[in-house]
């Protein structure tokens, strides 16, 4: 066994070192893809496990123990429809749509401390602007779905989505801003670093508020699921996708949310510090205290979700106008005078 | 990709606008965005209005309501509802049936209020012939179309709920319809289409344990209808969604011939309960639910303030129930001498009424249904002129359609 590492340490120190650092990247996103994936299956489960209970049902319970076979069940089910893609859509951009929303539901990983040891494949020394814009990446797979499916009511929810997601960009961003400057870096892996003593969402306790509300906006979901109010849009965008096509969207959500949910704990949660000591080395715990609190604003989302009703297009451009960005502002405006005076 | 402003076939999308008398809501808005389209025009681009079918196949059209929208954006231009798709010719069957084989197809008509509608052609025909219900059979019919107005105010509350996005509400409203469709089962023996009612009576009396199973479901319902309160009616969002939203005043209700909980809603407190008491309805004491505001959100707490009134009533009557048979001597085949019948009760959309003329036979000669949400309908190109597509179907849910009974 001794003899087998030695061989692969050899192996690799012979290569030269390019090919060492892209190997390493190699598999870090392979260790990144599997991550998502198979938390994005738990959080399918978890969804409905979740609803039902707020609901006063019992939930999925038949495939498996507490069903936890059925999104695998689901999926079969999936692959078995026929491919549909209606005659009169823009071919090119329906068929391209899932895939755009799927991949980029990855990118935010790229820049993820996902514990104390992590590397992460890039480390982005303007992480937080990346961020700002692989999130804007949703939309244009959006988009290309709502306007590619040549429908009405996909035309109007890809419409929404467009002016929701961009509109709430903004406050987001702005969000996030405040905390870079209270870290000192745009580097995640650094805001990180910089909550050793306090996590950020002591001190920016409105650049969470916002960035949490933000979030529902940009995630797509209840009470800002405007793009695809199954009430007066159906569907929305994807009304005319079925089977594969269609799983890919709804994967994606929860992807998204992952991400989403991640990124507010890195930002405002200290990304894997622990909330208390354990015994143990830092390096298990780290990915642990990382999950759980990742997991924290995922129930949070899933609560508020299957609680509140949804609000109108023109309510929801107003709040974020006239409410959100005037408060995002201030608040930079006063962790700039903060941050000035301690200089 | 072009959108092709396509007209549906036989529906002028002019005329219903001409009959109109309300600018909408926001003519300020409106006009702005006309000049935004004038802009536009100069230099060479063009916006065009969207011809929007909701429906017949809608999840939110509650039933197979077609409403054809011309949309200015999201904003809706102007509203022509389109009906006729659940028609199954109730009317016109109903010459060819004996009186009691028309009983069980009117269960089709109004079919989330089923013991009403039974109620009222029951007691068309009971005129035609001049008998008079026993009082037990009176109170057991006003128990069972009581349950079935809370059963049909709770569906509208889960699918108006529903409507605005809110999935949770939706299952809290049927689970306690739930207990009601329990006990129909238990009296009739059917959940949904009862066919209990008979021409001078009900067709058999309560079983035992009804009267505690009932107390015991009044008690549940006046608990979770403060439950209804805190998950929905007082969330801020939406109260901000209903109120305000297409307001309809008492005139032009009248006008339109709107009943029930959507004319109460504006302050006029009609109901034919108090104003025409059938059935034994003086002997209960029990107040009409009235707001003044007549928007969206008056109308849902008429119907939330309409289910514990009917509490209170079933407690009445449950609790009073008189001894005595709960069926009048009719003779084996119902011939009522020529003639017609005009009655109408308070069912849970509105005034239900039911014209019936005898020729001497044992068929009705003509059976002419009176159904409020027939009216309500056409007030929609009235109500949803001026509103954006999400708030349609809020209004559409407001005015608590059954297309069972528009299209009969």
């Amino acid at each position: 066994m001794t003899a087998l590492f030695q061989w692969a340490a050899d192996l690799i120190s012979s290569l030269p070192k390019g090919w060492v650092v892209l190997l390493a990247a190699l598999l870090k996103s392979i260790v990144i893809v599997l991550f998502v994936i198979l938390n994005v299956m738990f959080m399918v489960w978890l969804e409905r496990k979740v609803s039902a209970r707020i609901q006063r049902r019992i939930g999925p319970n038949r495939v498996g123990r507490f069903g936890m076979w059925q999104l695998i069940a689901d999926t079969v089910k999936l692959l078995g429809k026929e491919d549909i893609i209606p005659s009169m859509v823009d071919r090119w951009l329906f068929v391209l749509a899932p895939l755009v929303v799927f991949a980029t539901s990855f990118l935010i990983w790229v820049v993820m401390p996902l514990g104390p040891n992590w590397e992460t494949p890039a480390n982005l020394n303007v992480g937080v602007l990346y961020l700002a814009a692989v999130t804007s990446f949703t939309i244009l797979g959006v988009f290309m779905s709502g306007w590619g499916s040549n429908n009405k009511y996909s035309v109007v929810s890809s419409m929404r989505a467009a002016a929701v997601m961009m509109s709430y960009e903004i406050p987001q961003v702005l969000a996030v801003m405040a905390v870079a400057m209270v870290a000192g870096s745009l580097s995640l892996t650094d805001i990180v670093g910089a909550q050793s003593k306090v996590w950020y969402i002591l001190l920016q306790p409105l650049a969470f508020i916002i960035f949490f509300i933000s979030s529902f906006a940009e995630l797509n979901r209840t009470p800002f699921d405007l793009a695809e109010a199954e009430s007066e849009l159906i569907a929305g965008y994807n009304v005319e996708y079925s089977g594969l096509r269609f799983a890919f969207f709804f994967l994606a959500e929860y992807a998204n949310l992952l991400a989403m949910s991640a990124l507010m704990a890195t930002l405002f949660l200290g990304g894997w510090r622990p909330l208390f000591p354990l015994p143990g080395p830092i390096w298990f715990w780290g990915p642990v205290w990382f999950v759980a609190k990742t997991y924290f604003f995922v129930l949070l989302n899933m609560w508020v979700k299957w609680t509140l009703p949804r609000i109108r297009i023109d309510q929801l451009m107003e709040f974020c106008w006239k409410f959100l960005l005037p408060l995002s502002l201030l608040n930079i405006a006063l962790t700039g005078l903060v941050v000035l005076a301690r200089v | 990709m072009t959108l092709e402003n396509e007209q549906p076939v036989g529906t002028s999308l002019g005329s219903v606008e001409d009959n109109l008398s309300q600018p909408g809501p926001e003519p300020s808005v409106r006009e702005g965005k006309k000049e935004l389209r004038d802009l536009f025009a100069d230099v060479g681009e063009h916006t065009e209005e969207l011809i929007l079918n909701m429906g017949p196949q809608h999840p939110a059209t509650h039933g197979v309501l077609r409403i054809v929208l011309r949309l200015n954006g999201e904003t809706i231009e102007e509203a022509v509802p389109d009906i006729g798709y659940l028609h199954r010719g109730i009317e016109k069957l109903a010459e060819k049936w004996t009186y009691p084989m028309v009983l069980p197809v009117i269960d089709r008509m109004d079919y989330l209020s089923v013991a009403t509608n039974e109620f009222v052609y029951a007691m068309a025909v009971e005129k035609l012939l001049g008998v008079e219900v026993p009082a037990r059979g009176q109170y057991i019919r006003v128990i069972m179309s009581e349950l079935s107005r809370i059963a049909s105010h709770l569906i509208f509350f889960a699918t108006f709920t529903l409507d605005m996005g809110a999935i949770t509400p939706f299952l809290y409203g049927l689970r306690e319809r739930e207990y009601i469709m329990n006990l129909f089962e238990m009296v009739a023996g059917a959940r949904l289409t009862l066919s209990y009612f008979r021409v001078g009576g009900v067709r058999e009396d309560v079983p035992d344990g009804f009267k505690e199973k009932c107390l015991e479901y009044c008690d549940i319902q006046e608990k979770m209808l403060k439950e209804y309160d805190q998950l929905f009616t007082g969330n801020r969002i939406a109260v901000h969604r209903m109120r305000d939203l297409s307001i309809l005043p008492p005139d032009v209700g009248l006008g339109y011939g709107a009943s029930g909980p959507t004319l109460r809603a504006s302050g006029v407190a009609y109901d034919v309960r108090k104003s025409e008491p059938y059935s034994g309805y003086e002997n209960f004491d029990f107040n009409v639910a009235t707001r003044t505001e007549g928007d969206s959100y008056a109308r849902y707490l008429v119907r939330l303030d309409e289910i514990g009134e009917s509490l209170k009533i079933i407690r009445q009557a449950v609790n009073n129930l008189p001894d005595g048979p709960y069926m009048a001597k009719v003779p084996r085949v119902i011939k009522p001498p020529a003639g017609e019948a005009v009655v109408h009760i308070e069912a849970p959309r509105g005034d239900t009424g039911v014209y019936l003329v005898s020729d001497g036979s044992t068929n009705p000669y003509r059976m002419k249904w009176r159904a409020p949400t027939f009216n309500h309908v056409s007030m929609l190109p009235y109500m949803l002129k001026g509103y954006k597509i999400a708030d349609s179907v809020i209004i559409g849910g407001s005015i608590d359609v059954v297309l069972g009974e528009v299209d009969r």
